[in-house]
């Protein structure tokens, strides 16, 4: 009864998370197009071996089924659903009206991002948004949750109850301020951060060791981000030309070592369970979020080798 | 100041269509600043407008003339009768210029030749940098001197993205240049002036009200009026 008092909103990821059971996130990007057997294909892939599924915001900057849609679908095909939320596409108007409409339909999870710039994506003449910032917006959820309040200050009837998470990139510059913004997100409100994909852990673990520093871990729970790579081919590309991404020549060559194909995706999956076991070693690490691009189907082979089965059931 | 670019000269020669007589008038201050209309442009753009219709064995009569700045009344003044010879002028005005010729010279049609794109400085001899949103509410007196809501891509007000590397923007130009990540410049230089904690405070979201989001703005200076 107790602990019930204590959540902010009941989602089965604050659950296991408040329990101190090491967590387990996936991810599932939305269809470019009106598909929703898509959605539904991907995280029936995914049930049972991940406590929340994130459903991306037009990742990248490109056009996809909206977040709220298909985490509202994750749901109803039997998943709990972390929906992100970019400041890139919407106002603080939209943002609230979003989140709303989101929790009127049982979500609880939020994932806030800056977003992709559009540059990046497939409408690159879009008028980028950018009213609000990541850190603005957790707060303004975060006041929307426990004061009742709109960002303007004006008073709502029914606060949406919900578990906030953030993002950071441990691999971002300058490195002596990542921990400071991680913890600028905490002031803000955020309950629960999803690292970018770590592939280069003596950073991961610099990075962890200024967070600890700062006392940060103990102020909210960290998830280290996951991607398990598929090929080489995929490596390079992630290297040169996804924002924000350090993938260490070793890791790739490591890889690219094996035949293509069936070899490298064998590797693949077994270098991301070796550096789930080490990550999970890290102090302050509450769980991983694997982010596994367009092969949600490796993600039951990793959780399992990776000994993270059974997911726990938290009542 | 307020740089601007030439338009395409097909996109200009196209305004020309229809018509016999042209002006075009250039504007002496930003836009001659940034070599891209001041009187020496507007005589250059009318020679070519000039050799483009004979060559294609049309009459057209292209003069050129500059206004000191073209977004003051009295300096307008100073081309009216210049102006009242042609019923088509194409301005190498910034946008406030072109605006302030169509308005004074109503209604006769003013056309740009140029694209107004920043307020910016030369950084370097002939490159410039935007450096100010005039978004109505100045920060950079926390942000040393460095202004996050026109030199961050994303106008974020809380340190830089996870994007920022090695002091670089993920965002690369149009010409696949690379742009400087504002907040790493902002991070170096608080470390130098010991007021790096001003960005480990939550600044609060931004009031764009006082932007162009507001509307239209103006601007009155009441003690300055005459009496």
């Amino acid at each position: 009864m107790s602990e019930a008092l204590t959540l902010k909103a009941g989602s089965n990821l604050e659950k296991v998370l408040t329990a101190g059971k090491f967590a387990v996130t996936g991810e599932c990007g939305p269809p470019k197009s009106a598909d929703a057997s898509v959605i539904e294909k991907k995280v029936k892939l995914l049930i049972g071996y991940v406590d929340a599924v994130n459903v991306t915001d037009n990742q990248t900057a490109v056009v996809r089924v909206s977040s709220v849609a298909s985490a509202y679908l994750a749901q109803q095909n039997g998943i709990e659903a972390v929906m992100q939320m970019t400041c890139r596409d919407r106002n603080r108007l939209a943002m609230q009206a979003d989140i709303l409409g989101a929790s009127v339909l049982g979500l609880k999870n939020i994932l806030c991002l800056t977003g992709d710039h559009v540059s990046f994506g497939n409408h690159p003449q879009a008028k980028g948004v950018h009213d609000l910032d990541s850190i603005s917006l957790i707060r303004m959820y975060k006041d929307m949750r426990d004061e009742k309040r709109f960002q303007s200050g004006e008073e709502m009837d029914v606060a949406p109850p919900l578990y906030i998470g953030c993002a950071e990139n441990p691999f971002g510059d300058p490195l002596e301020f990542r921990a400071m913004r991680l913890k600028k997100k905490v002031v803000a409100g955020a309950d629960f951060v999803q690292t970018q994909c770590i592939f280069n852990i003596p950073r991961f673990k610099q990075w962890m060791e200024a967070v600890r520093a700062l006392g940060v871990h103990q102020e909210i729970k960290i998830l280290a981000g996951i991607t398990p790579i598929k090929s080489a081919g995929m490596a390079n590309y992630m290297k040169k030309f996804v924002p924000g991404m350090d993938v260490p020549q070793e890791i790739i060559d490591r890889i690219a070592a094996k035949e293509k194909g069936e070899a490298q995706q064998a590797e693949g999956k077994k270098l991301a369970v070796e550096m789930i076991k080490e990550l999970a070693e890290v102090e302050g690490v509450a769980g991983v979020h694997i982010m596994a691009v367009e092969w949600e189907a490796a993600v039951p082979e990793i959780v399992e080798a990776a000994g993270l089965m059974p997911r726990p059931a938290v009542a | 100041m307020i740089t601007a670019e030439r338009k395409p000269f097909d996109e200009i020669y196209a305004m020309t269509e229809g018509h016999d007589e042209v002006l075009v008038a250039g504007c002496d201050t930003c836009v001659a600043i940034c070599l891209t209309g001041g009187e020496k442009e507007a005589e250059i753009l009318a020679s070519e407008i000039s050799i483009k219709a004979k060559s294609e064995g049309r009459e057209l009569k292209v003069e050129h003339t500059a206004a000191i700045r073209q977004c003051e009344w009295e300096y307008l003044d100073m081309i009216a009768d210049k102006v009242g010879e042609f019923p088509l002028v194409l301005s190498m005005g910034c946008g406030i210029g072109i605006q302030s010729m169509a308005e004074k010279f109503s209604p006769k049609l003013v056309m740009p030749a140029v694209n107004t794109n920043m307020l910016g400085m030369p950084q370097e001899h002939a490159v410039w940098l935007e450096r100010c949103a005039a978004c109505g509410e100045c920060v950079i007196g926390e942000t040393a001197g460095i202004c996050p809501v026109v030199r961050c891509s994303k106008s974020l007000m809380n340190g830089p993205c996870g994007g920022s590397h090695a002091g670089l923007c993920e965002v690369v130009g149009p010409d696949q240049e690379e742009t400087e990540c504002a907040w790493a410049l902002i991070w170096e230089r608080l470390k130098a002036q010991g007021r790096e904690d001003l960005m480990f405070a939550n600044r609060p979201p931004k009031d764009w009200s006082k932007s162009s989001s507001g509307g239209p703005r103006k601007m009155v200076r009441e003690e300055a009026k005459p009496i």
